[in-house]
């Protein structure tokens, strides 16, 4: 089984730290100074950062352990950023403010849409059971 | 200030460009970074520190209203960014490893775009 962090995944430790550190700052400016405004948005800024956190974390402890947290970290995000982006058109009252995820990560160039995509290749590449 | 700031945020895109030209140079020749390379990142941090010293001073004697907490949080990240790429970086010396040093070029470009954009908000 190859590193998880080594080869391509050294990027996608980079990104996705930058993403876990971004959104983790975010989402507590944004429950720390004005919480009641929009707090199911606040609250998915805070999942969104907590998920990745988890991945960064992941990919950095490796192991089939690592491995396993880590499809569900980036399976998690996946479906947090379609469901997300989705109902951030489809039911605009419910997001007063954005979040890292509406509208499909546009604020952030799009990357949160590509990065569980990325993610999820990298994890298919570096499995456990077919590598070695 | 309004004047120093401009100056200082087209110094960091302008200096950021050079060194992702450079960076961009070794992932195609599929080589690893050598010491220009790093002493184009040094110079892009300078300004990033002086630029985190003159922000706060800016912030202190602004009197519009500028979003406080955010920006300096964008604004002191801002220097931590290219240390811990190149530190990453050069923890594998190969083309992923010198990628890196671009994602950490990016990342200042959006956190320099988010900081002035902040401090512009409120004019």
């Amino acid at each position: 089984m190859r590193e998880l962090s080594s080869g391509w995944g050294r990027i996608l430790v980079a990104v996705y730290a930058v993403f876990a550190v971004a959104a983790t700052g975010r989402s507590l400016v944004q429950l720390g100074t004005d919480a009641d405004r929009a707090p199911l948005a606040y609250s998915l800024s805070l999942l969104a950062a907590l998920v990745y956190l988890a991945a960064t974390t992941c990919l950095l402890v490796g192991g089939p352990r690592g491995w396993w947290a880590a499809l569900v970290a980036v399976a998690v995000e996946a479906v947090g950023v379609l469901v997300v982006g989705t109902l951030s058109y489809a039911a605009t009252d419910l997001f007063p403010d954005r979040t890292v995820w509406s509208h499909f990560g546009q604020g952030y160039g799009f990357l949160p849409l590509l990065l569980p995509f990325l993610g999820l290749a990298w994890l298919r590449r570096t499995s456990p059971r077919t590598g070695r | 200030m309004q004047a120093v700031n401009a100056v200082l945020l087209w110094l960091v895109l302008a200096l950021v460009l050079v060194a992702g030209v450079m960076v961009v140079v070794h992932l195609v020749r599929d080589e690893t970074a050598g010491d220009p390379t790093f002493l184009a990142l040094a110079a892009v941090e300078v300004v990033l520190l002086v630029q985190a010293v003159v922000g706060c001073v800016a912030l202190a004697g602004t009197e519009r209203d500028v979003a406080a907490a955010t920006f300096l949080g964008y604004l002191l990240s801002l220097p931590l960014v290219l240390p811990l790429g190149a530190f990453w970086s050069l923890a594998e010396r190969s083309r992923a490893g010198t990628a890196v040093l671009l994602v950490a070029l990016l990342t200042v470009v959006a956190l320099e775009v988010r900081v002035f954009s902040i401090w512009t908000a409120g004019a």
